[in-house]
């Protein structure tokens, strides 16, 4: 289908009968041919790119683990730093948005909210920058081992899980101290983890891609991560500022991937916020609505960046 | 379809190699009872794209990347480098061939297409099996101990937990570290780093090997040995192709060798031969 030159060497690949010694008047191609030679460049079919892939897991999780680990590995406290980071970081916000600017009359426990969303926001912002460099970046990789390079945008995307897992274990110390419920609710949290997980995997793959090709991608994207960090409703509620906008503005701002995904979060984790929505009155998307939208973006994302990113799988390392 | 592929043949033969074909002759005279091919490279052309060059005429400054820009002039900053202009050979089992040249020659970049890493601009690659270059340190983290390197190494080549436990103090004994293993490979010098390195790339069995300079560095004892696992991995019916700058190196492992100039083959023949013409 899309390697005419290996499907024709596959089909003949038996013939091996007429091994005769070349001698200069045989064209090579005819050669390679009668001996069953494959051409070195070939994209492999979608299924087969698959299965490459998971053999190769161990190498996404080893270098996943790897690079987190080689992260802190200057520091005198060492992998420490893995949990200092994401408490350092909802403190930075908590002061600059909680204390400074004072946006706590909308919610009950604006301190949860915060740092759910910050923490959220993060990971899919970390793996989209992971992903947008995981190509360019690893160039000597790629020009030096064969490994689908599909694995690379991966193991990126698994690094900041690890790290979200971390810091999802900071956000629940935190959230229960200030004193939301333990509810079942919280059962759910991993299902919405995995969905975004997914979400971020597809979006890295397709940013992969485009900052493989498109050198300028790497300025632009910190630009456009925090425009849209500032559309996601991490630091204010949206149903609370949209209330009295039309309702297909609202919309919008609501399934945008990231507030879709932090909304989730927030649902699950924080009983005062589903009260609160409630209570004051602000329109906005129920839990199964939200579940449906997480679910769309998830395979849209994965769909569509999994075969965009494979579709370059031979002209990656050229440039 | 193999009709139309032999009209190809004329054009190829008046390459410019075309005065060194008794010596190739002589060569594949050798060469040939040794098996039946295992890489064949087509008449392969290489254009890199390179970016960040910039000729004398342009500045790097931002009014003039400004002025390129309106003028519609494209990407200046990018430039083509055509590394590989037009080689042919066939390898065959049980091969060890040298390749030497000069810098820029264009060593690096072959065996870059012949591992089927770099997609050719024309011309093709056919290989038996997938060759693998010597370059597993590219996976390798300074930062990680020996240890986790190791590992890591092998999981990069595509080995299996099982066979990465069954070779791992192979690998520890064979690069000679010894307690070494437990620290970063930062503090390794640099002989060390080549030690283990070239232990793990050559930890796996492979059809095809390509070796770039890695056996520059490493004292003798490491050199002799390393040489007796090319010799081993010949025997084993696989052809290894090997670029270093050191011609003793060449001329004890290999069988064959050839001269890269400017993109394209100079000579290919006999170590003896094509060392001494290379040398003058």
């Amino acid at each position: 289908m899309s390697q005419p030159e290996s499907a024709v060497a596959d089909s003949r690949a038996g013939d091996r009968a007429g091994g005769s010694s070349p001698n200069g008047k045989d064209s090579l191609s005819a050669l390679a041919e009668r001996h069953g030679l494959r051409r070195a460049i070939a994209r492999p079919s979608l299924p087969v790119y698959l299965r490459q892939l998971w053999d190769r897991r161990h190498f996404v999780l080893t270098y996943a683990t790897s690079r987190n680990v080689s992260r802190y590995s200057q520091a005198a406290l060492g992998q420490l730093w893995q949990v200092l980071t994401p408490l350092l970081n909802a403190a930075v916000y908590y002061l600059m948005f909680g204390l400074i600017l004072g946006q706590k009359d909308d919610l009950t426990n604006y301190t949860a909210f915060l740092i759910t969303g910050v923490f959220v926001y993060s990971y899919t912002q970390r793996s989209i920058t992971g992903g947008a460099k995981s190509i360019s970046g690893n160039l000597s990789l790629i020009r030096a081992l064969h490994f689908p390079r599909a694995a690379l945008p991966l193991a990126y995307v698994i690094q900041e899980f690890q790290q979200l897992a971390i810091s999802m274990g900071v956000l629940f110390g935190i959230v229960l101290l200030t004193h939301e419920p333990l509810t079942w609710a919280w059962l759910l949290i991993p299902f919405a983890l995995i969905l975004q997980t997914i979400f971020n995997l597809g979006a890295s793959l397709l940013i992969a891609r485009i900052g493989s090709f498109a050198r300028d991608m790497n300025q632009l994207l910190p630009f456009i991560l925090r425009t849209w960090l500032y559309t996601s409703g991490v630091f204010f509620s949206i149903h609370a500022r949209m209330a009295d906008q039309p309702a297909w503005a609202r919309f919008l701002l609501e399934f945008n991937p990231p507030s879709v995904f932090i909304d989730l979060m927030r649902h699950l984790l924080m009983k005062s916020y589903s009260d609160d929505l409630v209570q004051k009155g602000f329109p906005h998307s129920s839990l199964p609505q939200l579940w449906l939208y997480a679910g769309f973006w998830a395979a849209v994302a994965l769909i569509g960046g999994f075969w965009y990113f494979w579709r370059a799988e031979e002209r990656y390392g050229r440039g | 379809m193999a009709v139309a592929e032999l009209t190809k043949e004329p054009s190829r033969m008046a390459h410019p190699q075309e005065q060194h074909q008794p010596v190739k002759e002589a060569a594949e005279g050798v060469a040939a009872p040794s098996g039946t091919p295992t890489v064949i490279v087509d008449d392969l052309h290489i254009i890199y794209r390179v970016y960040g060059a910039a000729s004398a005429a342009e500045k790097g400054n931002a009014a003039n990347a400004l002025i390129r820009l309106l003028r519609r002039q494209g990407r200046p900053q990018m430039k083509e480098v055509h590394a590989i202009k037009g080689i042919s050979f066939v390898a065959h089992h049980g091969d060890a061939i040298g390749i030497v040249g000069r810098n820029g020659s264009g060593k690096s970049t072959l065996l870059r297409a012949i591992a089927g890493l770099l997609p050719p601009h024309s011309g093709s690659v056919y290989t038996d099996g997938q060759p693998s270059l010597l370059g597993v340190n590219a996976a390798l983290m300074r930062e990680l101990t020996g240890e986790r390197n190791i590992v890591l190494g092998c999981y990069a080549m595509g080995m299996t937990p099982a066979q990465v436990k069954e070779r791992y103090d192979e690998i520890v004994e064979f690069s000679g570290i010894g307690e070494f293993v437990q620290f970063p490979m930062s503090t390794y010098s640099s002989g060390m780093g080549a030690r283990l390195r070239f232990a793990i790339a050559s930890a796996k069995t492979h059809d095809v090997l390509l070796i770039d300079e890695a056996l520059a560095t490493g004292d003798r004892d490491f050199r002799r040995k390393s040489q007796e696992r090319i010799q081993q991995m010949r025997g084993e019916a696989g052809t290894v192709f090997l670029v270093a700058h050191n011609l003793d190196v060449i001329e004890e492992t290999c069988n064959r060798v050839i001269w890269l100039h400017k993109g394209q083959i100079k000579m290919d023949g006999d170590p003896a031969t094509v060392l001494a013409a290379y040398n003058a």
